[in-house]
């Protein structure tokens, strides 16, 4: 049925969240830098070409394994721009409080961003707290932007996809979104799973280090790799083509994952990224990215082809094969 | 993974479908009876391995699909009351009930949790004295004993603001109506692993024979579906009609039987309602009578809440394995996940949901 309000499933990251996006934002506010529905903005600005990102941090719990809201929201932003090809320099930060939040948990988030920060070579420069009524927020929101300066000759853009372009996935997948599952309520693992929260502009360094031509980039976040390379392929025009064999996942992620009946291709990350390369650069990139702290378990997951244009086909271990679809609205669990 | 890479190895897949198309001298129709079995064959491309000529069909073995519509709308009605937190497993939220899903009543201000297991809405109950807290008891025989636990907890421990509205159905008086229906074309069965990891198989001996239908208790991972499609079609083939059990590392013929006694003692068998199929005779379990206090139909006085089902959906016929998916007109076009017009659409179990999220109604426009 036809929603007349919001509901949580708009918020997934996947189809509908885009359906939100684009037939009201996008429409209203309709610009070109709006249209490419990128996670940033580039412009110039008296002949230095600049990055511009935003976004919004709103996960409970606030303290989870691996990380917690504070770094998360810098992260995030990091990471945004580091996907437009920019080397992030300046955050602003906006924090909405419910009152009641123990000043304790705001200094342990405060300096949380100070040391993700510091972490990811960028500074907070700005930024404004508002307080609320107990129940108007969960605990703490918070909202970061970022500029960051772009790379000389750098181009990246979902439409410069090119049959033969290789895919190279920086890590395990599903981390993130399968740490806070294990820590919600009702939940209780044998064993942590730690959230992959993680600046990745570093990472974006390394690939840099080994090639000029970067054709996209992404950081698979809500709605996890799977509605990434959904939106490439959408925006490029061209197909994809996954070998489901050499997608990483961790053992114990995937065993969550088989436990609740989600599929980790939809499950978020916080600290992993997506790089399409021309198949000659493929394995120095691969090699620069596995030479990086962040990039040791990165691996070639497959290649943009002619066939099957914006579509995402995967070979299954079984010798099978499938399309991969964007996620639908919110994953929910399966009864069994 | 152990337990799972072991099933899922490609040259052992490869191997059991070209042993079932050495198998096959005529076609044979097979239903895989459990949601979770329809959800892998599409996810693994299992169909697609199979020799022309097998063709699998799949069942009303999806429960969150099966449930009525109108205990769908009495669910709404309940999650609506301002003294209630309703508590569901996750795929019941968006399933769409005559006005209304779960989804939106919670955007409306509805208090609906998702939990993982019945335990922890008596968990909630037991925090929230001053809430009803009501549980969602859906699903087939392999559900039953945790919701049977959770009443038979709350009764013991006295947590009166704990009820469960319950709307369980049997695997056995399903394959018996599909049988008999006049439209049936099921030659074999895949039957339910989940199901019988509970139940055992003793109650499908009597069907083998008054049907003279093989059933072959099966897993779900790839090589499981295939190595129970080789046990059926070697049974078609040699004239053969007898329980057999594929799922050995899990299934055993009496079951579990602590798990069966106390859903007896909590449960007894009842006519019921499924979507898009119709009443079945004793094909559900309700409370029994000593648990009133615990069953929110009575809690809340909904008996008397029925509906209609919507005309354009044809998933009654899709549960009974008389068409596929993409035989509905409105099937990737106005039904959708994203706007389900019929339960099948919207549990991932869901045949049409499954078709969908792997893409088949790509492949059915191209």
């Amino acid at each position: 049925m036809a929603h007349q309000e919001i509901v949580l499933a708009h918020g997934s990251g996947g189809t509908m969240s885009r359906q939100l996006v684009e037939e009201i934002i996008v429409r209203e506010f309709a610009n070109p830098h709006l249209e490419v529905l990128h996670d940033g903005a580039t412009f110039s600005v008296n002949g230095t070409r600049l990055a511009f990102s935003t976004d919004s941090y709103v996960i409970n719990p606030i303290f989870f394994p691996g990380g917690d809201i504070g770094s998360l929201a810098v992260h995030g932003t990091v990471n945004d721009l580091a996907m437009c090809g920019a080397k992030p320099l300046y955050l602003s930060v906006g924090f909405i409080l419910e009152e009641g939040l123990p000043q304790a948990d705001f200094r342990r988030i405060v300096r949380s961003m100070r040391d993700a920060a510091a972490a990811a070579g960028v500074a907070l420069v700005t930024g404004d707290t508002k307080v609320v009524d107990r129940g108007k927020v969960d605990k703490i929101f918070i909202s970061t932007s970022g500029i960051g300066a772009m790379r000389e000759g750098v181009e990246i853009d979902p439409r410069r996809a090119r049959p033969g372009d290789r895919i190279i996935v920086s890590g395990t997948i599903a981390d993130h979104g399968i740490a806070i599952l294990s820590v919600r309520e009702g939940l209780e693992f044998e064993t942590v799973i730690a959230s992959d929260s993680a600046a990745l502009n570093g990472l974006v360094d390394a690939i840099f280090s080994a090639t000029r031509d970067v054709r996209v980039l992404r950081d698979p976040t809500r709605g996890g790799l799977a509605s990434a390379l959904c939106e490439i392929a959408g925006s490029s025009g061209q197909g994809i083509q996954l070998e489901e064999t050499s997608i990483p996942v961790r053992e114990d992620v995937q065993a969550a994952c088989e436990m609740l009946g989600l599929d980790p291709l939809h499950v978020a990350n916080e600290g992993k990224l997506v790089a399409f390369v021309p198949e000659a650069d493929a394995p120095a990139v691969l090699e620069a990215m596995r030479a990086h702290p962040l990039g040791r378990d990165a691996s070639i997951i497959g290649e943009v082809t002619a066939e099957h244009p914006g579509m995402v086909f995967m070979q299954t271990r079984v010798g099978g094969s499938r399309i991969v679809d964007m996620l639908a609205g919110e994953q929910l669990p399966r009864i069994c | 993974m152990k337990y799972l890479d072991e099933y899922r190895r490609g040259e052992i897949v490869q191997r059991l479908a070209a042993e079932i198309a050495r198998t096959v001298t005529r076609p044979w129709v097979l239903m895989e009876m459990c949601g979770g079995q329809t959800h892998s064959i599409v996810k693994y491309g299992i169909d697609r391995l199979l020799p022309e000529g097998i063709e699998l069909v799949h069942g009303p073995g999806c429960p969150v699909c099966v449930t009525a519509l109108e205990t769908i709308d009495k669910a709404h009605a309940i999650a609506r009351r301002p003294d209630v937190i309703f508590c569901s497993f996750g795929d019941m939220l968006r399933v769409p009930g005559s006005e209304s899903d779960l989804l939106v009543l919670k955007s409306r201000g509805a208090d609906i949790r998702v939990v993982y297991s019945p335990v922890d809405a008596l968990k909630i109950a037991r925090e929230n004295p001053d809430k009803q807290v009501v549980f969602f008891a859906i699903g087939f025989e392999t559900t039953a004993p945790a919701n049977a636990m959770a009443v038979w907890q709350a009764h013991k421990q006295g947590i009166r603001n704990f009820s469960a509205l319950v709307s369980h159905v049997l695997v056995p008086p399903a394959i018996s109506a599909i049988l008999e229906s006049p439209l049936n074309r099921v030659q074999g069965f895949l039957g339910p692993g989940h199901v019988c990891t509970v139940v055992g198989y003793r109650e499908y001996e009597p069907l083998v024979e008054r049907y003279r239908v093989p059933i072959v208790v099966t897993g779900f991972e790839p090589v499981d579906l295939l190595e129970g499609t080789l046990m059926a079609v070697r049974q078609l083939e040699a004239g053969r009609a007898e329980v057999e059990n594929q799922y050995t590392r899990v299934v055993q013929r009496d079951g579990n039987l602590a798990a069966v006694e106390l859903v007896h003692r909590i449960f007894e068998p009842c006519d019921r309602k499924w979507r898009g199929v119709g009443n079945i005779p004793m094909s559900g379990y309700r409370l029994r009578d000593e648990f009133r206090l615990h069953d929110a139909e009575r809690v809340f006085a909904v008996e008397e809440i029925s509906a209609q089902e919507p005309a354009e959906c044809i998933a009654g016929l899709i549960l009974q394995g008389v068409k596929k998916p993409h035989d509905c007109p409105a099937f990737g076009k106005t039904c959708t996940p994203q706007h389900p017009l019929g339960a099948t659409m919207v549990s991932a179990e869901g045949a049409c949901a499954a078709y969908y999220a792997y893409g088949r109604h790509h492949v059915q426009a191209a």
